[in-house]
């Protein structure tokens, strides 16, 4: 009998969900607001279905509702994602160690 | 255009490079590192989209000017934004991916042949399901990341909204959500999909509103792990891998942030989600209040303490971003090593309005990593040390919650600043912290009580040095 697709799906969700219990775990607490806005600007990736909602159209009408719908996420997303990775690295780049004085 | 198994082995490695970009934050040195894995997740993903479409038609000029647009918005945005207020900005880029799900949900429901779910009016029953879930969700993490953002920037009172039967409103809300949901798959009805995402709006504000404004940690987190489970939820309708990868990384991220929160605040999450703490006893901890006396000073007495320690330890709370006395802080502690005076800083986790809070803002005032400590590794220090610097902390600092089982406070973990020889406590007023209790602190012989503000009184001290 052949396995719905579907449970291939739910057995990479529910693996990643354990991958991310253990990655998440070893994070630094002095680095929790930078994987806050990091995990924002992945989980951004969801452009990826914006992206083929706005190009839904046909040559003839590009608009239609369900394709303004995929162009306004597609902004939403894009925020997010250059806004999300930008402001990571900058508040990254500040993270320094002490000095040495010799 | 490229095959659709090519396109999902590319998706994987998109979600892999997601993973390394998260392990990358154990260590600012690899953090950087880990960023760019995660830019380039995004790249890959991007371009395989657009090579799996292949559809290079007047829209893709579309797609292109509004991915131009959003980033250029996002880019100003993130050079801009100060790093105080990176709380209301995450906030606000959640309610952004909330709502971003709920789009794309709406627009796979009105055109499912686009994305091979079916037809409308009849979409695949397992395709529905997912559909519904990820946007319901998406529009739960909207709203309440936008009542979160409000609260967080005070345009909405920090304070608790709380009404009457409030609690059976919400249970009622989320029932329906779920008849709704069962409903809408069984009559594919488009305006069952439209009261669900009106109701799942509604149930996100109403579940943030009785939320006070030191619960933010808690609630920031949550929402980040809503604003993944909405991913993950369209990522199933869009059998995409790096959308389901992506979505389980940052729901189990929020939902490990939430913990640690409410860990640090020795309470349970349902005791957070359903709100009110802190306003309802006002009139109980009123009537108690005694007039007990507090010794204050100046940073001309500040400053002398300093000079004759041989060990300092800070403490920064929310108080030291609302002042933007960072970098004043950091001119102060240059000054006290000079003297050869040992400084390091405590970090208690749920200080400031984010995980990480107070993290962000000392690196931004060029403090070394290195010299800054969370809890664990730093409460045996204080009974060592000569003076503890207290600057915009209170509840966490509050000795009650050792002592004192009447205290709402009671068992969360504090920093034992009463241990130093003596406290410097910087405060505009002997008002009580968020909790709405007295900080046992305030009476304590060793303690000095500086009444000003944050940045003022740190500029002072440094001047006395």
């Amino acid at each position: 009998m052949e396995i719905d697709p579907l449970i291939f799906r739910l057995s990479i969700f529910i693996l990643s969900i354990f991958v991310g219990y253990y990655v998440v775990w070893s994070v630094t607490p002095s680095l929790h607001t930078p994987l806050m806005s990091v995990t924002n600007a992945i989980s951004s990736v969801i452009i990826v279905g914006a992206i083929i909602a706005g190009l839904s159209g046909n040559s003839d009408s590009i608009f239609n509702t369900s394709s303004i719908f995929g162009f306004l996420a597609i902004a939403l997303a894009a925020i997010n994602i250059f806004g999300g990775f930008l402001v990571t690295q900058r508040m990254l780049a500040m993270y320094k160690k002490k000095k040495k004085n010799n | 255009m490229i095959s659709s198994n090519l396109s999902a082995i590319f998706y994987l490695v998109s979600g892999v490079l997601f993973i390394l970009a998260l392990r990358g934050l154990s260590s600012p040195e690899t953090s950087r590192q880990g960023n760019f894995f995660g830019i380039l997740g995004m790249i890959i993903a991007v371009t395989v989209t657009f090579l799996s479409i292949g559809n290079f038609s007047s829209g893709f000029i579309f797609v292109l000017l509004f991915i131009l647009v959003g980033g250029s918005i996002g880019a100003f945005i993130a050079y801009k934004i100060p790093m105080t207020a990176m709380p209301e900005l995450v906030a606000g880029f959640h309610s952004l991916v909330g709502l971003a799900a709920v789009f794309v949900a709406i627009s796979a429901f009105l055109n499912p042949e686009a994305f091979n779910l079916g037809s409308p009016g009849n979409i695949k029953l397992g395709s529905l399901i997912e559909m519904s879930i990820g946007a319901a969700v998406g529009a739960i993490t909207f709203s309440g990341s936008v009542i979160a953002f409000l609260k967080l920037q005070g345009i909405m009172s920090g304070s608790p909204i709380t009404f009457k039967g409030q609690h059976p409103l919400n249970a009622i809300i989320l029932i329906s959500i779920i008849v709704i949901i069962y409903l809408l798959c069984s009559t594919q009805s488009s305006n069952l999909f439209w009261i669900l995402l009106i109701v799942s709006f509604l149930i996100g504000f109403l579940l943030i509103i009785p939320i006070g404004g030191a619960d933010m940690p808690v609630v920031i987190s949550m929402l980040n792990s809503y604003s993944g489970w909405a991913a993950a939820g369209i990522g199933f309708t869009l059998e995409n891998t790096a959308l389901i990868i992506t979505g389980a990384l940052v729901g189990s991220s929020g939902a490990i942030l939430s913990y640690i929160m409410c860990k640090g605040m020795n309470r349970s999450f349902f005791n957070v989600i359903l709100g009110g703490f802190g306003a309802t006893d006002d009139s109980s901890t009123g009537s108690k209040k005694e007039q007990r006396p507090v010794k204050s000073g100046n940073a001309d007495d500040a400053a002398f303490l300093m000079k004759n320690a041989s060990s300092v330890i800070i403490v920064p709370g929310y108080g030291m971003a609302v002042a933007q006395a960072q970098h004043a802080l950091r001119e102060m502690v240059d000054t006290l090593k000079k003297n050869d005076i040992k400084v390091s800083y405590a970090i208690h986790p749920v200080a400031g309005r984010m995980p990480g809070h107070m993290n962000v803002l000392l690196a931004e005032a060029n403090v070394p990593y290195d010299e800054v400590f969370e809890l664990e590794e730093i409460n045996n220090d204080f009974a060592n040390a000569d003076v503890a610097f207290v600057i915009g902390a209170n509840d966490v600092t509050n000795p009650v919650a050792k002592t004192d089982p009447q205290s709402p406070i009671y068992g969360m973990p504090v920093l034992d600043v009463e241990k130093c020889k003596s406290v410097l406590f910087v405060k505009r007023s002997l008002s009580p912290g968020y909790a709405g209790i007295d900080n046992d602190l305030f009476y304590r012989e060793n303690t000095l009580m500086l009444f000003a503000d944050a940045k003022k009184m740190t500029e002072d001290i440094t001047k006395n040095l």
